[in-house]
């Protein structure tokens, strides 16, 4: 099967180069990596993050469903809410994460949730199977090809996107979401995003997708400024910081115990109880490097007599910082943020430190 | 996209140039390299005096994405390092045949030198 493209493709075509992520053909590169993460830290930049899942959920049992197979509390959320969750397995251990919003009253729907790139068919079976052993009266529609999604990002990005919506966006607070439209075409505009930025996402049409683009005069940005910006902000790679098959992690060990409500009923709700009591033996922890070198994933953590203490799981130099930066899993108890430790780079150990991400303020 | 190869010099297919210079001969890599690489941060490089091997790794040079290994066009000794690529690894990418540079050897053998491709070659294989 060929990969999945998204519609911008053939506007990005000539202009970007791409590459293979989640099963999708997606531009990685426009300018270069240190442009365009200089342009969403400084002023603006544009991402098709098309490649992203949608799935919809509707129906009197939609806040049931919703709640059983997130770990946040989903009945938290007003129309027009977003909420940051896992999504985990029977053992706890994160099969996604996503960010899910309760569709404001105009809408069919009552949910959606952006599951991460590729894993759009494998939750919404998920969402249908659970559905129907626990009898529940919800509709579950996948709908990642009916939607393009893109995200201005950066200290100028209100302001464009003020332009672009005739001023409505100026009323979606952080984390809020709305209906409107942009560009005169009727989007799901959320003030979000995965950069550390103020910023805005963008679910529009897939067929009115390029009006959007066109709208905002600003730095197009692949996938590669995406990973360096929210590496120096220690934010989570699907894939890469956890995986259920090769980085199983639970939201504890991924430093993001906080979207786990254990006061309610959720698949893994029980296996993370006991993880919430009894403690995690690695924990995910930045580093930053102190000597030449590269941090990369996959690269071993040892302590000053070459023991064992971890790996890493992503990693780079940061444009921001001009310094090599690293995430990862490191011994809780034998190091914590403030510990000197030695990264193998390329069978070198090389002097680091333990360090508490966001690796920069914004 | 067309990449600059110039025809003063000779070419490995990992992507190496050389230029000869009476007995030394000097060694960076192409446009099209440090193109496919994109923002080069880091290039780690042999020490003057150090003996390499053609067809061996001799260093790593590093973009913010990835990582790739730098082979010896030639076998000898090292008698010249770029030393400004530490502190300014992005020379690599603004002059790849100029100041990026990366390291000078005296070579062991002359037909090891017969052996790499011309500009013509190297184009074809980049095209």
């Amino acid at each position: 099967m060929g990969l999945r493209k998204p519609p911008l493709h053939a506007v990005h075509d000539g202009r970007a180069s791409f590459t293979e992520f989640g099963g999708w053909e997606m531009p990685v590169e426009f300018d270069s990596i240190r442009t365009e993460h200089a342009a969403v830290r400084e002023a603006a930049g544009i991402f098709d993050v098309s490649h992203m899942g949608e799935i919809e959920v509707s129906g009197p049992d939609a806040t049931t469903l919703m709640g059983r197979l997130t770990t946040n509390d989903v009945t938290e959320l007003d129309p027009g809410d977003t909420q940051y969750a896992c999504i985990t397995d029977e053992d706890g251990i994160i099969l996604d994460d996503t960010m899910v919003f309760r569709l404001p009253d105009d809408s069919g729907a009552q949910y959606l949730f952006v599951p991460n790139a590729g894993h759009d068919a494998q939750m919404y079976d998920r969402w249908v199977d659970y559905r129907d052993e626990w009898g529940l009266d919800a509709t579950v529609e996948n709908t990642t090809e009916e939607w393009a999604m893109l995200a201005v990002q950066g200290p100028d990005a209100p302001a464009l996107a003020a332009d672009a919506s005739d001023g409505a966006t100026r009323d979606v607070d952080r984390f809020g979401a709305a209906y409107l439209e942009v560009a005169g075409v009727r989007s799901f505009v959320s003030r979000t995003g995965y950069t550390g930025e103020d910023g805005f996402e963008f679910l529009c049409p897939w067929d009115d997708a390029e009006a959007v683009w066109s709208a905002f005069d600003c730095q197009p940005c692949g996938l590669g400024a995406r990973d360096t910006l929210r590496l120096e902000m220690g934010f989570l790679l699907s894939g890469q910081d956890f995986d259920p098959d090769d980085e199983p992690r639970t939201p504890y060990e991924a430093g993001v115990g906080w979207t786990v409500d254990l006061d309610r009923e959720f698949v893994g709700r029980d296996a993370l109880e006991g993880v919430d009591s009894e403690g995690v033996d690695e924990r995910f922890r930045g580093i930053q490097l102190l000597e030449r070198g590269i941090p990369r994933a996959g690269y071993e953590v040892v302590d000053a007599d070459g023991e064992h203490l971890g790996h890493l799981t992503s990693g780079t130099m940061s444009p921001t910082l001009g310094e090599p930066i690293g995430l990862g899993y490191l011994a809780n108890e034998a190091a914590p943020p403030g510990t000197r430790v030695r990264v193998v780079v390329r069978g070198e150990p090389k002097q680091a430190n333990v360090v508490t991400p966001p690796f920069i303020d914004t | 996209m067309s990449f600059d190869v110039p025809t003063d010099r000779r070419y490995l297919e990992s992507h190496e140039w050389t230029t000869t210079d009476g007995d030394r001969v000097r060694v960076g890599i192409t446009d099209f390299a440090q193109d496919e690489l994109g923002d080069v941060v880091f290039v780690e490089l042999p020490e003057v005096g150090e003996d390499v091997t053609k067809g061996a790794e001799f260093g790593v040079v590093e973009s913010i994405k990835a990582v790739s290994d730098l082979v010896s066009p030639l076998s000898g000794t090292v008698v010249d390092v770029n030393e400004d690529l530490i502190d300014a690894p992005e020379l690599v990418n603004e002059d790849p045949y100029g100041e990026g540079w990366m390291f000078e050897v005296e070579p062991s053998s002359e037909s090891e030198f017969d052996a790499l491709l011309s500009a013509d070659e190297y184009r074809e294989r980049i095209e």
